[in-house]
C-alpha cells in the first residue's frame, strides 16, 4: 500500500500537508479471503504437507547430522571448545554454590551452610537493601520452601537466577551505557535486541544444548540470554532519556565525558536501571523455569514431572513457591529501588537506630550461620511432609473443584474449539501448502505493502522448507485464535478499567500479579481445568498475554483528553456510541500495539502448552529438546517457530506503523518465553 | 583587543546538513522562510558583533526565536558557531581545542540558566559545588567556597536541602551560587528569571544587581523582558530574526529607536524612567540663556530632575560630564515626556 498522498494546493507554504483519505485495508483484505476460501472449496486436503509421525525430512536429518558433527568435534572444534570451557566454568560455579547451600558438601552429609543460615542471611540482605517489611517476605518465603519440603530445589533455583542476573548484569550495564551515549553502537544493538525479543525463548534452548551441553551450563546461559535484552534496552533508554538541559548545564561547567556519564547521567537513570535490574530478575526466574526442560536445576523440575504425567497435584506446591519466590524478588528490587532514594535523601530511620539493628541483625545472622554448621536440625530442613500431604488432597480438590465447574469449562472449550479453532484449522491448515502460501502472502501485502510482503513470502518459504509446514499452519491457527481472544478480552476489560476508576483499582492488581508470575505456572490451572488439548494450549497463552495487552488498552482508552469526551458527552452520545466512536478509534494506536504484543506473546507460550496437548511446532521443540534422536525435527520445528514469529511481528509492526503516530510505545521486554 | 572582556566579530550559526558550505553564499541574504525551502538550512544567528567592556552588564534582548539563546550557547561553544570569532580578553575561544575550552568553562565562563538545571539527586550545596567538584577540587576546599556561596546568595541553612524541597526563586539562587562559585571572570545568564514570578523575579533582580556591585563580575545577560533589560543592561542589544536591530545604552534605545519593530517594543515603557536630559533639552539660544539657573548633568533621568525642575521658575540649563553647558529644559519639556504615559 503507499504511502497516503499529500495535497497542497493554494495553503501557506508552512501549513501542516492536508492527507487524503486512506483507503480501508480491510476491503482488500476481505476479498483475498473470499478468494482463498473458493479456491480451499475445491482443493482442501490436498498437498497439505503433513509429516506422518516419527518422519523426518532431509532436511532435518542433515541438521541431526550437523549436530552430531558438531558433538563429535567437542575437543577439537574451536567453537565448541570455547563453549565447553564456558559451560564447565558455570557448571563449576553453580556446583560450588549447590554445595554451599543446598546439596550435601562432601563429606559432610548437608551443604556447608544450613537453612537457617541461609535463611538468616536473606532476611539481614532484606533489611540492608530495602525495609523490615520486605524482610519478613524474605523470611517467610525461605521458611516456606523449607516447610513445603522443597528447599534444595529452591535454593537451586535461586542459585541459577542469581548466577544469571550477576553475569546479566556484568555484560548488559556497559552495553547498556553504550546504547544509551553512542548513537552508533546503539543502531547496532537496537536491531540485534528486537531480533532476540521477537524469537520466542523456548527455542534459544536447542541450540544451547548443543553448544553448552545439558544442565546447569545451558540452564545459566539460556536464561542469560533471555534476561539481558531488557537490562539493555531500559538502561539505554534511562540515559538516553536524561533531560537533555541538564547535559548542557554541567557541560558548561566544563565537564569530561567521563564526569558527565559518572556524575551526572548515571546518577539520574540509577531510577530507571533498577526498575530494568527488576525486569531482568523476573526474566530470569521465568527462564530458569524453563530451563528445568534442559534438566536445569531448581523447582521448575518438579513441575515439569507434574505436567509430562498431568499430575496436577504434584505440580501445584513447586509452582506455588515459584510464584512465591517470583512476589518476593519483584518486591525486593521494587523496594530496594524506592529505598535507595529514601536513604539519598537521608530520610528512613534514625540512622543511629537503623545502624544498630543492622550491626544486631547481622551478628544474628553470623550465629544462624555457625549453628547451621553444627546442629543437624539447623543443616537440613526437618521433612514435615507438608508438601506431600497438599500434593495428595491437592489432587481431590481439583478433582471437585474441576467436576463441579466442568459443565461450564467444557461448554467455553467446544464452543471455542468447534465454533473457531476446527473451522479456522480446517481452512488454513487444510488448504493446500501453494494456497495458504499465496492467501498470506497476499494479506501481508494488503497490510503492509513490499515491506509486509518481502519477510511474509522469506518466511512462508523457510517454513516450507524445513519441512514442517502443516504443523506450523496449526500453530499460526492457534496463534491467530487464542490473539483474537486475547483482544478481545483486553477490549472488553481495557475499556471497563478506563471508564471505571473502581474496576481498575479492582483490576489492576491483577494483572500486576499476572505479569510477574513465570510462564511456566500458568500451565498448571489450565491443565486441571482443560485437560491435555489444544484448547489448555490456548486458553495458557491468553492467561499469559492479557495482561501486558489489557494494560495496553486500558491507558489508551484512559489517555483520551477528558475534554474530549465533555464534549461527546456534551452532544447526547450513548455509553456504546462513546466508546466506539471516540474511545477506541482515538486509543487505536494502543490496540494495535497490543495486538503486536499479544501475538508474539502467544506464539511464545504455543511453544511450551507444546507439551500440554497443543500439538504441532510447540510439542516437536519439546520432543528435540530432550531426546537427542528427535533433535534434527526439533531444531526445524524451532527455527519455523522462530520464522512464523518474525511473519507475524513484521506484519504487525507495519500495520502499527500506519496507525497514528506518538502514542506508540517502546517495547522493553516482551517477557514471552 | 584586550581592553573588552569579551569580543565577537561576525559570528554566525547556520542549521542544516551542509551550514560551513553556505557562509560566504549570498544565499544567507534571503529571509529565513526563503532559505529553508531553498536549502533545508535555519539560521540562528547571523552575523553579529559587539563588544563587552570589563565589568558592564550586557543585555542581549529579543523575542522567542529571535536567536538570543543561541548567541549565548556561541559564546561558549555550547553550541558550536558556524563562522565568526569569540575572544575572551587576549585568547581566542572559537580556536580552542576541547580540552582548553574546558578549562575556560571551569574557571572563567559560568552560566545560569533558565530552567535552573539543578541535579536533583544532590543537596544544595553539592550542587553549588559541582562545578569545584568537575575541576577537581578537594572535599574541603569545595565545601567550604561552596558554603560562602550560599552564604552569597542568601541560602544559609538550606545547604542539606534537596533542590525540588525549594521553591524556583531558592532554586535560581542556587543556580546563581553554582555560577559564581567557581568565581569566574564572565558570568552568562540565558532567561535566568523568565521562570518565575514577577514579585520573586523583581527580587531576584535586585539580587543581581547586588551581586555585581559586590563581586563586579562581567556579565551578559539574555532576556525578553525589556523592562528587565532596561533595568539591568549597562547597554542592550536587540535582536529580531537572529540579526542584531540595534544595540545601545537604555536611554538610546528608548530615545532613538533604531526602526518601527524597537519603537512599537518601547513604546509602553515610562520613558520618564529611562531617558535622561540629553534626550528632552533643547539647544540653548545663546550661551547666555537662563544664567543664574540651577544646572543638572546631562546624564540625570528625568524623573530624577522632575522636581528640581518643577520646582524652580523658567528654565534649567543641562551640562555634560566635564560641566559645560550643553543645553536647557524647561518646566514644558519634563511634562511632555511624564505626562504623555499617563495619556
Amino acid at each position: 500500500m503507499s504511502a497516503p498522498t499529500v495535497i497542497r494546493q493554494g495553503r501557506a507554504a508552512d501549513a501542516p500537508p492536508v492527507l487524503a483519505e486512506p483507503t480501508p485495508r480491510w476491503k482488500p483484505a476481505l476479498a483475498v479471503v473470499a478468494v482463498w476460501f473458493l479456491v480451499w472449496w475445491f482443493t482442501k486436503g490436498t498437498d497439505t504437507l503433513v509429516l506422518a509421525g516419527r518422519d523426518q525430512t532431509p532436511v532435518m536429518k542433515t541438521m541431526a547430522a550437523f549436530r552430531d558433527e558438531m558433538i563429535a568435534g567437542r575437543s577439537t572444534n574451536p567453537v565448541m571448545v570455547v563453549t565447553g570451557a564456558i559451560a564447565d566454568a558455570l557448571r563449576g560455579l553453580v556446583a560450588w554454590l549447590q554445595r554451599l547451600i543446598s546439596i550435601p558438601a562432601d563429606p559432610r552429609p548437608v551443604p556447608i551452610i544450613g537453612w537457617l543460615g541461609v535463611t538468616a542471611i536473606a532476611t539481614w540482605i532484606s533489611y540492608a537493601v530495602a525495609n523490615w517489611r520486605i524482610a519478613l517476605l524474605t523470611l517467610g518465603t525461605f521458611l516456606s520452601f523449607g516447610v513445603f519440603g522443597y528447599w534444595s530445589d529452591s535454593m537451586d533455583l535461586l542459585i541459577v537466577v542469581l548466577v544469571a542476573v550477576t553475569i546479566s548484569v556484568l555484560i548488559g550495564l556497559p552495553l547498556g551505557i553504550l546504547a544509551g551515549t553512542s548513537k552508533r553502537a546503539n543502531s547496532i544493538i537496537e536491531p540485534i535486541l528486537d531480533f532476540l525479543q521477537t524469537m520466542p525463548t523456548f527455542v534459544y534452548l536447542l541450540p544451547i544444548v548443543l553448544f553448552f551441553g545439558i544442565g546447569a551450563s545451558s540452564a545459566v546461559v539460556s536464561t542469560l540470554a533471555y534476561a539481558v535484552p531488557p537490562l539493555i534496552r531500559i538502561s539505554a533508554h534511562g540515559i538516553r532519556t536524561v533531560n537533555p538541559a541538564m547535559i548542557e548545564v554541567t557541560n558548561s561547567l566544563g565537564q569530561t565525558s567521563w564526569q558527565r556519564l559518572l556524575k551526572v547521567q548515571l546518577p539520574l537513570a540509577k531510577r530507571t536501571i533498577i526498575v530494568g535490574l527488576n525486569q531482568t530478575t523476573l526474566a530470569a526466574l521465568s527462564m530458569a523455569t524453563i530451563a528445568s526442560f534442559v534438566d536445569g536445576p531448581g523447582l521448575g523440575r518438579p513441575v515439569l514431572d507434574g505436567l509430562r504425567i498431568n499430575d496436577v497435584g504434584k505440580g501445584l506446591v513447586p509452582g506455588l513457591l515459584i510464584v512465591a519466590m517470583a512476589i518476593m524478588l519483584d518486591r525486593l528490587t521494587t523496594a530496594a529501588s524506592e529505598r535507595s532514594d529514601v536513604i539519598a535523601r537521608g530520610g528512613g530511620l534514625p540512622n543511629a537506630l537503623h545502624k544498630r539493628i543492622l550491626i544486631g541483625g547481622g551478628v544474628l545472622a553470623v550465629v544462624a550461620v555457625f549453628v547451621s554448621r553444627q546442629q543437624f536440625w539447623a543443616a537440613e530442613f526437618p521433612d514435615l511432609g507438608i508438601g506431600r500431604a497438599i500434593a495428595r488432597s491437592a489432587d481431590g480438590i481439583v478433582d471437585s473443584i474441576v467436576s463441579t465447574i466442568s459443565p461450564v469449562t467444557e461448554g467455553i472449550k467446544n464452543v471455542i474449539t468447534y465454533g473457531l479453532l476446527n473451522p479456522m484449522q480446517a481452512f488454513i491448515a487444510e488448504s493446500p501448502w501453494w494456497l495458504a502460501a499465496l492467501g498470506i502472502s497476499a494479506i501481508g501485502f494488503v497490510i503492509g505493502g513490499l515491506r509486509g510482503l518481502i519477510p511474509t513470502v522469506v518466511a512462508l518459504a523457510g517454513i516450507w522448507y524445513f519441512g514442517l509446514w502443516h504443523s506450523a499452519m496449526i500453530t499460526l491457527v492457534m496463534t491467530l485464535v487464542a490473539t483474537l481472544l486475547c483482544m478481545v478480552l483486553a477490549v472488553v476489560i481495557g475499556v471497563a478499567m478506563a471508564r471505571r476508576k473502581s474496576v481498575d483499582t479492582l483490576v489492576r492488581p491483577l494483572l500486576d500479579a499476572g505479569q510477574t508470575i513465570p510462564a511456566f505456572v500458568y500451565l498448571i490451572p489450565c491443565l486441571a481445568l482443560f485437560g491435555p488439548t489444544r484448547f489448555t494450549g490456548i486458553v495458557a497463552s491468553i492467561a499469559y498475554a492479557a495482561p501486558a495487552a489489557i494494560k495496553l488498552v486500558a491507558d489508551g482508552v484512559r489517555g483520551v483528553s477528558p475534554t474530549t469526551m465533555e464534549a461527546v458527552r456534551s452532544t447526547g452520545a450513548s455509553t456504546m456510541q462513546q466508546i466506539r466512536k471516540v474511545q477506541l478509534p482515538m486509543a487505536k494506536a494502543s490496540l494495535v500495539l497490543a495486538t503486536n504484543q499479544g501475538l508474539l506473546f502467544v506464539l511464545a507460550m504455543a511453544v511450551i502448552s507444546g507439551m500440554v496437548g497443543a500439538g504441532a511446532l510447540g510439542y516437536d521443540v519439546v520432543l528435540g529438546s530432550f531426546r537427542s534422536e528427535e533433535w534434527g525435527k526439533g531444531a526445524a520445528a524451532g527455527l519455523s517457530i522462530v520464522l512464523l514469529g518474525i511473519m507475524l511481528d513484521r506484519i504487525a509492526r507495519r500495520a502499527a506503523e500506519a496507525a497514528p503516530a506518538g502514542s506508540q510505545r517502546r517495547r522493553f521486554s516482551n517477557r514471552g518465553i | 583587543m584586550a581592553e573588552s572582556a569579551l569580543s565577537v566579530r561576525n559570528l554566525w550559526k547556520v542549521f542544516g546538513p551542509d551550514a560551513e558550505k553556505l557562509i560566504g553564499t549570498p544565499d544567507l541574504q534571503l529571509s529565513r522562510k526563503d532559505l529553508l525551502a531553498k536549502s533545508g538550512h535555519v539560521i540562528g544567528v547571523k552575523d553579529v558583533s559587539f563588544d563587552v567592556a570589563p565589568g558592564e552588564v550586557f543585555v542581549v534582548m529579543g523575542l522567542s526565536g529571535s536567536g538570543k539563546s543561541t548567541l549565548v550557547r556561541l559564546l561558549t561553544r555550547l553550541i558550536e558557531p558556524t563562522a565568526g570569532t569569540v575572544h575572551l580578553g587576549d585568547t581566542e575561544l572559537t580556536a580552542m581545542s576541547e580540552e582548553q575550552l574546558r578549562e575556560v568553562r571551569r574557571r572563567q565562563i559560568s552560566m545560569v540558566f533558565q530552567h535552573f538545571g539543578l541535579l536533583p539527586h544532590r543537596k544544595v550545596i553539592d550542587n553549588v559545588g559541582f562545578g569545584l567538584e568537575i575541576r577537581g577540587e578537594d572535599k574541603t576546599t569545595r565545601r567550604a567556597r561552596a558554603q560562602n556561596m550560599v552564604d552569597l546568595v542568601g541560602l544559609s541553612g538550606y545547604e542539606q536541602n534537596f533542590p525540588d524541597q525549594l521553591s524556583g526563586g531558592m532554586q535560581q539562587r542556587v543556580g546563581l551560587a553554582r555560577a559564581l562559585a567557581s568565581d569566574p571572570e564572565i558570568l552568562m545568564f540565558d532567561e535566568p528569571f523568565s521562570a518565575l514570578d514577577p514579585l520573586i523575579r523583581r527580587d531576584m533582580q535586585n539580587e543581581v544587581i547586588r551581586l555585581h556591585h559586590e563581586v563586579g563580575k562581567t556579565m551578559v545577560f539574555i532576556t525578553h523582558d525589556l523592562a528587565e533589560a532596561l533595568k539591568l543592561g549597562d547597554r542592550i542589544l536587540i535582536m529580531r530574526d537572529g540579526e542584531i536591530i540595534q544595540m545601545g545604552r537604555p536611554d538610546e534605545i528608548i530615545g532613538a529607536p533604531a526602526d518601527d519593530y524597537v519603537k512599537d517594543f518601547v513604546s509602553d515603557v515610562p520613558k520618564s524612567h529611562v531617558l535622561t536630559l540629553r534626550w528632552v533639552m533643547r539647544e540653548p539660544s545663546s550661551p547666555d540663556e537662563g544664567a543664574g539657573a540651577p544646572a543638572l548633568k546631562d546624564s540625570t533621568i528625568v524623573r530624577d530632575a522632575a522636581r528640581a525642575v518643577l520646582a524652580h521658575d523658567g528654565l534649567v540649563r543641562v551640562v555634560d560630564e566635564h560641566g559645560a553647558f550643553v543645553g536647557v529644559v524647561d518646566d514644558e519639556d519634563i511634562l511632555r515626556v511624564v505626562v504623555a504615559e499617563d495619556s
